[in-house]
Parts: C-alpha cells; structure tokens; sequence
C-alpha cells in the first residue's frame, strides 16, 4: 500500500498530502485537485461531534473546511482528521475503521492527517482519545457515505435502496445481477452530503477489516528510509537555525557578544528581546557559530531535587484544583473505627518523554502565508500559537504534522515551530531548527513529580471500610480508587512546579496507581491475605475483575511462592476506559541487589479491539517504557540546572531490560473501543514494586524504586537495576 | 571547508564539508539521504547507525574526512532492484516498529550483526543491539525480527 506516495492527478498535479511538495496547495484547491466525487461534510450542530464541536470555542468551521471523507472517481477514498500518527499506529486503524464502514478494501484508504489546512479542526492527539471519539467520528461520516452511495445507484437503476448491497468498493444489485463501482457513482457530479445525525454502524461481532491484524500502514517507508519525518523535510534554499540557551531557568541575559559567530560566513544572528537565533547555510555551521556566541547569564537560586517534594506540598497553586476532589462518606469517622490502619507516603520523579526525534520544525514564508513543518501532537494548538505570536490570522498560517519520531505526551507544544518561523522571518528564507539531545531533555517539559499521601482503614476480614489519597502535583487522572470504599477522600493538589512539566503518556494515572496499587499490596499483607484475593474481595467491577483473573491465570498466580531472590507482584486498575492488570516476576541477584524483571503478564481489556496486532505493539510498549520510569528513569536537577540531560546518564530502557512479555487480550465486541496508548504503562510499577516486596519484605515508595545512584543528601536506594 | 568523495551505497558522492562535520551531517543536511537518523550526537542511541565497511558506525562519531576513506552503506542501500534486505523484509514481516524513528539504525545494527554472526542466540543479539535506543519499547519483536532474518539469511536471502 501506498498511501503518501507521491502520486499524480488526472490535473498532473502531486498530490503527497504530507510532504513538502503541497505546500502552495489550500483547501480549495487540494479539493479540485482530487476532483469531483462524494464529499462528506459534518454540520455543526450535531450533538456527537465530540471535541469538534464541543470544547472548539472559536474554531467553528465554515462548512467547506468540514470535509472528513472523499471518494475520487477512481475510486481511491481520502479521510480527513487532524488527529496525528505517532507511532501509536491510528493511521492504521483509523483507516480500518472507514473501511469496513465504507465497504472498500483497506488499501483504497489514504489518511490526511494533521495538516491544519486540509484537515478539520482538532484539540490534538492526546489523552487515548483517538479511538473512542474519532473512530466513532470517522465511522458514521463512513456509513453516511455508504448510504448516499446506495441511493444514488438505486435512483439510477430505479430501484428500491433496500434491494442494493454494498461490499468492496461497489455497489450491487443482486436481483439484476449489476454492479457499479464507487468511483463510476461518482463520476463527473460533485456530490455532497451533509451528516448531522447518527448512522447506524456496524455492529463490532460483524466486522471484517476493523478488528483484524492489519499491518502497518506504509510500513515499507519504515525499513526503507523512506518516510520523511518532520526533522527529515527539507526546502529548496533552506537554511538550518540554531538558538542560544540560558544557562539555567528563569536566567536573566548578563552580557552578549555575537561578533565571533557574525564573521563566519553565511551566519546570520538574530535577537528579538529575549530571543538568540542565528541562520546558517548549514547545520555544521549553525552550530559552530552557536558555540562562538559569548553571553553571560544571571541564574537565580532555585529548588533542589533534596527538596522537592517537601516544596510541592508546600507550594500550592490556588486555582488549579478546585473541583479535583471525591468525598464519600465519612473518612473523618470510619478511619478511627478501623480494624487495622496504614498511613504512607509515596513519590514519582520528574522523568523526560526524550522521544527519539527531538523537537524538529521547518518554517517557511511565502507571500505572508507561514507554513510550519513540524513535529506536535497538536498541529492546531502550535497553529494558535503561531498566530499569538506573530499577530496572524488562522487563514496565514498552515501546520504540517509529518508522522513523527513519538512524542508520547511531550510534543504539544510548539516552541520550535516559533523558533524557525521567526529565524525564517528575518532570514527571508526557509529554516529547519531540530534540536540537540540535550535541548530537549533540557528546554522540553517533564512529566510532573508528585507526593501522594495514603491513608487506608480496613476490618479485621479485609473489607476496605475508608480510604484517604492526596495528591500533591502529579495529577488527578485515576486518583479515584476503583475499589469499593465506603467512606472516601481523594483530593488532588496542585502545585507550583520548580521545572517546567507537562502532559506525558498516562501521566497522573501511572503515579496514582503505583500510590494506590502499592499500599493496597501492603494493606493485603496487614490484613494477612493474598494481594490478589484482598483486591478481588473489594472489588465489585465486573470488568476490572476479568482482567485480574486473566492475567493471574496466564501468569499462574499462587503457583510458586516467591523467595527472597524471585519475587512475584500483582497489580491493576482502569483508566480512560483501558482496564488492565500486570503481573510480574521479578529477580534480585543477593550480591549486588541488582533488580531484573523477568516476565510481565498483562490482560487487557479495551472494548471491541479495532487491530490486535496494532494493539498488542502498544500495549508491549507501554510496558517497556514503564520499566524506565519504575525502576531507573530520574531527571536530576540543581538550581535551575538539569544535572543528566544526556542519554549517557539519562537511562532509558534498553534491550537487556525487556522482560518476556505476555500479552493477554480480553476483545469485548459488546461494548464500544476505547483508546490503549497509555493505560497499558500504569501496572507495571506497582506490579514490580510488589514483587520485590514479595521477595526482600522491602516496601518501595519512589519511583524510580531502582536508581543507579541516589540524589545527594538522599540514602543510597536499597536496589540497582 | 574541504571536498571529499564518498562512496556511500556503491556511488561516488562529490561533496563540500568541513573536514571535521560528521558524517551523519553531512548525509542528512548534504546528500539528503535522510533515512540516516539523528537522536542524540553522543553515539548513545544507535538512530544514526551505518555500515563502514561492513561493520554497524554511529555516524555521529565519525567525521566526514575519515569516513571518506570507507565504503558507506546506508538504510537507502540495503534494497537492490526493489528486493528488500533480508533484514528489512524481517522487520516488515516482524512489524518491528511503532514510531519507525529507531528503525534504520536498528536495521543496520542487525546488518552488521548478522554478517559476523549468522545465526546469532537471543543472548547475542541483546548484547550487541544493546546501543540502539527504541523508545516505544518495540525490543521483543525487534529480537524477533532479527531472529527471522537469520533463518532468512540461511535460505539463501542476501543480509
């Protein structure tokens, strides 16, 4: 399949939605150029449109912009989303999900996607909300085009709709033995269709494209190096731009001398207030003259990572977390009649996403008209921020989100976007500015760390009677306990952060769960029974339970009895409409304390599955890039000052930390899919953490629980990894 | 600034550099072979791996003037008329991938493994891709895929 080749239209015009050559191309004419044919439009007012419509403030769109599905004459079909492909493999299944509601082969498909002048508007792709709302979405404009199909073939052969089958690419008429493709339907007529009400969809137990082990879209451009990614996109005269850092945060400029990197040829430096940049010809150059810039900069005293989590729960942010509580009952009054109490204190680190392609933009000016290649899980929300700050109309300004080297939460933003259109502005020319490794572990935004305080009560016979969680700066997503409580306070609180954080894949939901999974493991042992049959005892979701049971089955839960060298640990939770559980097995070598996990068990359950193949990708990477965050991941900071901004002394997981992984998937074809690119992560440190309780009686309360040295002023940990 | 001749994926490449600009710069911001990654200039993650003379290189390490003394082979050289590379064809089949970013570097990593070792254990292949950083966890269906390969490789499919 090849859907982003380039290809060329019977104008003779490449239509390559999200490479360079477009670039000059609007909406209206991206349209003309894929020619008449079935459009499918969205009207406003329909009460499904999710984000849409509901959370789109101003970004109501003027009907022509609302174009989700078209069908070519010659039958090739193109969808319309702003969502993004990140490696989480939506491209896929999106075009899976259109597929089968459309009734054409798969390859037919080309997705057009975050591109904010050919695509409809979008909040980003963020917060596993692809699936659940713009597969729906994407499905009913679908089968609303099935259904105009239908009638515009019954209206030519003078025939009921009713008596007409569609299925692959056609439409049929089995008691006339004819048939006419999609595309000879269209033909010559420009048709539109407006959608504002719900089509029938096809029920999940029917599909056949949908739920099926599709394989990667495009992946040949993948083992090929073919795929232009946004650091990849390169214009003619292009020049590479480059920016100076403060030497801390909150860094105030001291002196500047820029007359060393002026004498080198082609350098052109630019200083707009606060902003450093420089133009070369080259990237080498570029940054040979960003090292020959002399500045000194003036770098206040600030927190510690010894302090943190002492100024986090210090130093509220009013405002930010009103409503962010969940009282039940009475903690006040239940806690104290408690058969048996446990009160502790956990902690996440600020960890780096360090997505592999760091931050990466091309800007380009033509005519006043910016275009920004660049890599974001919002191409509309880095379009705001281009017209905020360069006083531009939404009409001025195009964002192109070439399928990206990840983000996984750390790409919203679009700081270099604004970087090279503004180096690209004073250049007169086109400026790519990718940024170094340590720039983005450095000026890119962190997971947020947090302290949460747990407080549980339970009788003597298990049952949880009064549970109490505060959270201090990590988050509120999944901080209400999926467990039956009847008295509860659950409050999140926000504070002000000494680093920049921000959103990160599973966020809040991954230091919630390991908080409440952990001491929910300690609270099994006070109460003397087993982790999974204190959990399955206070737990009355049917769907939550499934899972447990799924994956205590597959791993053999309760078969060996862990040993101070082979611990075994079990954890779970939902969020997002994910429901997962994780077992692990982990080993700790006696001499070294030297922690490895051996085998991860994971079960599953998301509603109906749209790509099981797709899926399962996921859901192993989930796990292994919460190995990183459980075990060693750890920004480490001074004064303003990230002290590891290298992969070096940054770990990430690596090879030799990848546990067997089993996969166990629980595919509820009666119930709608839910998105799976984060909850997949949030068993996994909790799972271990127990495990390694199991083995050593030693409870970890911090994650990363296995750091390869401790912070300064901190005890040593107690494991290595 | 000085010219160099390359010979990258068995042509002769004229170019103009600094003698000491990294090879991985100039096939990027040059050549525009762009399937050669960059992720951290440090030589710690492996996305900018190719073949010097056969053996797996983090071209962020190397500079251009030494690099021109080797014959390169790049993620663009692995497919010949339109065949992909064993270990290609074995990521693809393997869907050893999420993001793709880490990808080439893994390919060529695998490359070079399988021609000093044919038919590598899961012990050998863990050590030696060790420096490839995949940070959408994809590693067990990367071993896999290289596993595939070298079965590919003893049918007689060119590495």
């Amino acid at each position: 399949m090849n859907h982003r080749d380039e290809r060329t239209s019977e104008f003779g015009q490449s239509i390559s939605p999200t490479r360079p050559g477009i670039a000059g191309l609007d909406r209206r004419d991206f349209l003309k150029v894929l020619g008449g044919g079935l459009m499918v439009c969205l009207t406003h007012a329909s009460s499904w449109a999710q984000e849409s419509g509901r959370a789109s403030g101003g970004h109501e769109l003027p009907k022509e912009l609302s174009t989700w599905l078209h069908i070519a004459a010659d039958g090739r079909v193109s969808v319309f989303t702003g969502k993004v492909e990140v490696g989480q493999n939506i491209r896929t299944s999106l075009a899976q999900l259109v597929a089968e509601e459309l009734r054409v082969p798969f390859d037919t498909i080309t997705m057009v996607m975050g591109d904010t002048d050919l695509t409809p508007w979008d909040m980003g792709t963020f917060g596993s909300r692809t699936t659940p709302t713009m597969g729906p979405q994407l499905r009913t404009m679908a089968a609303a085009a099935r259904q105009m199909l239908l009638e515009v073939a019954a209206e030519r052969w003078h025939v009921a709709p009713a008596s007409l089958t569609a299925a692959d690419g056609k439409v049929a008429d089995p008691q006339n033995a004819r048939s006419l493709a999609y595309g000879e339907l269209t033909r010559g007529e420009k048709l539109v269709k407006t959608v504002s009400s719900e089509e029938s969809l096809t029920p999940a137990p029917e599909w056949k494209i949908a739920g099926a082990a599709v394989p990667k879209a495009e992946g040949r451009d993948f083992v090929t190096g073919k795929h232009k990614y946004p650091s990849d996109i390169s214009l003619p005269e292009m020049m590479f731009g480059a920016v100076l850092r403060p030497d801390g945060f909150n860094a105030k400029l001291a002196s500047l001398d820029t007359s060393a990197a002026e004498k080198l040829p082609g350098v052109k430096v630019v200083q707009d207030g606060d902003f450093i940049g420089l133009v070369a010809s080259d990237a080498f150059t570029a940054q040979h003259a960003l090292s020959a810039i002399q500045a000194k900069w003036d770098v206040p005293a600030q927190p510690s990572n010894q302090e943190l989590f002492a100024y986090l729960k210090n130093n509220p942010e009013s405002g930010r977390d009103d409503g962010q509580q969940h009282v039940s009952g009475s903690v006040a009054q239940a806690m104290p009649n408690a058969d048996l109490k446990l009160e502790e204190q956990y902690t996440v680190a600020y960890i780096a996403h360090a997505p592999l392609e760091p931050r990466a933009a091309v800007a380009e000016w033509t005519d006043g008209k910016l275009t920004v290649w660049t890599g974001t899980q919002r191409p509309f929300g880095v379009r705001d921020e281009l017209m905020q700050a360069f006083h531009l109309p939404s009409a001025q300004v195009r964002v192109i989100q070439p399928d990206m080297g990840s983000g996984y939460g750390g790409k919203h933003t679009g700081e270099t976007a604004i970087e090279a259109a503004r180096l690209a502005k004073a250049a007169g020319k086109p400026v790519k500015v990718v940024w170094t490794r340590s720039e983005e572990f450095t000026w890119a935004y962190l997971r947020p760390a947090g302290l949460i305080e747990i407080k549980a009560g339970a009788r003597r016979d298990g049952t949880l009677v009064a549970w109490e969680h505060h959270n201090y700066n990590s988050g509120p997503a999944a901080i209400g306990t999926p467990y039956n409580v009847a008295n509860q306070l659950i409050q999140y609180h926000a504070a002000k952060s000494p680093l920049r954080q921000g959103s990160y894949r599973g966020l809040a939901s991954t230091a919630n769960h390991f908080a409440r999974e952990s001491h929910m493991d300690s609270m099994a042992h006070v109460v003397g029974m087993g982790p999974l049959e204190f959990r399955l005892k206070n737990l009355a979701d049917s769907r939550l339970q499934a899972v447990f049971q799924a994956a205590a089955a597959k791993f053999g839960w309760g078969i060996s009895k862990s040993t101070p060298e082979r611990g075994f640990g079990i954890a779970g939770g939902v969020d997002k409409g994910g429901y997962v559980a994780t077992c692990a097995e982990i080993q700790i070598d006696p001499g070294s304390k030297k922690v490895r996990i051996r085998r991860i068990v994971q079960a599953w359950d998301c509603g109906a599955i749209v790509n099981p193949d797709g899926l399962r990708n996921q859901l192993t990477g989930a796990i292994v890039q919460g190995i990183g965050g459980a075990l060693f991941e750890r920004i480490l900071f001074a004064n303003g000052r990230i002290l590891n901004a290298h992969f070096a002394q940054y770990r990430v997981p690596r090879f030799s930390d990848t546990p067997q992984v089993e996969i166990v998937l629980v595919d509820r074809k009666d119930l709608p899919s839910a998105g799976a690119g984060e909850t997949g992560l949030v068993g996994l440190a909790p799972a271990v953490g127990n495990a390694i309780f199991a083995a050593s009686g030693i409870r970890l309360r911090s994650m990363p629980m296995a750091p390869q040295s401790g912070v300064p002023g901190e005890p040593d940990p107690s494991f290595r990894s | 600034m000085g010219d160099f001749v390359l010979n990258v994926n068995g042509a002769q490449l004229r170019v103009s550099a600094p003698a000491e600009e990294t090879l991985l710069s100039v096939l990027r911001n040059r050549l525009n072979l762009t399937g050669t990654k960059y992720g951290c200039g440090e030589g710690q993650c492996g996305a900018c791996t190719v073949l010097l003379d056969g053996r797996e290189t983090r071209s962020c390490m190397v500079s251009v003037e030494s690099a021109a003394k080797a014959k390169i082979v790049t993620i663009e050289g692995l497919e010949q008329n339109g065949k992909l590379s064993a270990v290609q064809q074995a990521f693809l089949d393997e869907g050893a991938f999420q993001c793709g970013y880490c990808t080439s570097g893994m390919i060529m990593g695998a490359t070079s493994l399988l021609h000093e070792q044919h038919n590598p254990t899961e012990e050998q292949i863990v050590e030696t891709m060790e420096g490839h950083i995949c940070r959408c966890g994809t590693y067990p269906r990367i071993v896999e895929a290289v596993k595939r390969a070298s079965r590919l490789v003893a049918q007689g499919a060119s590495r």
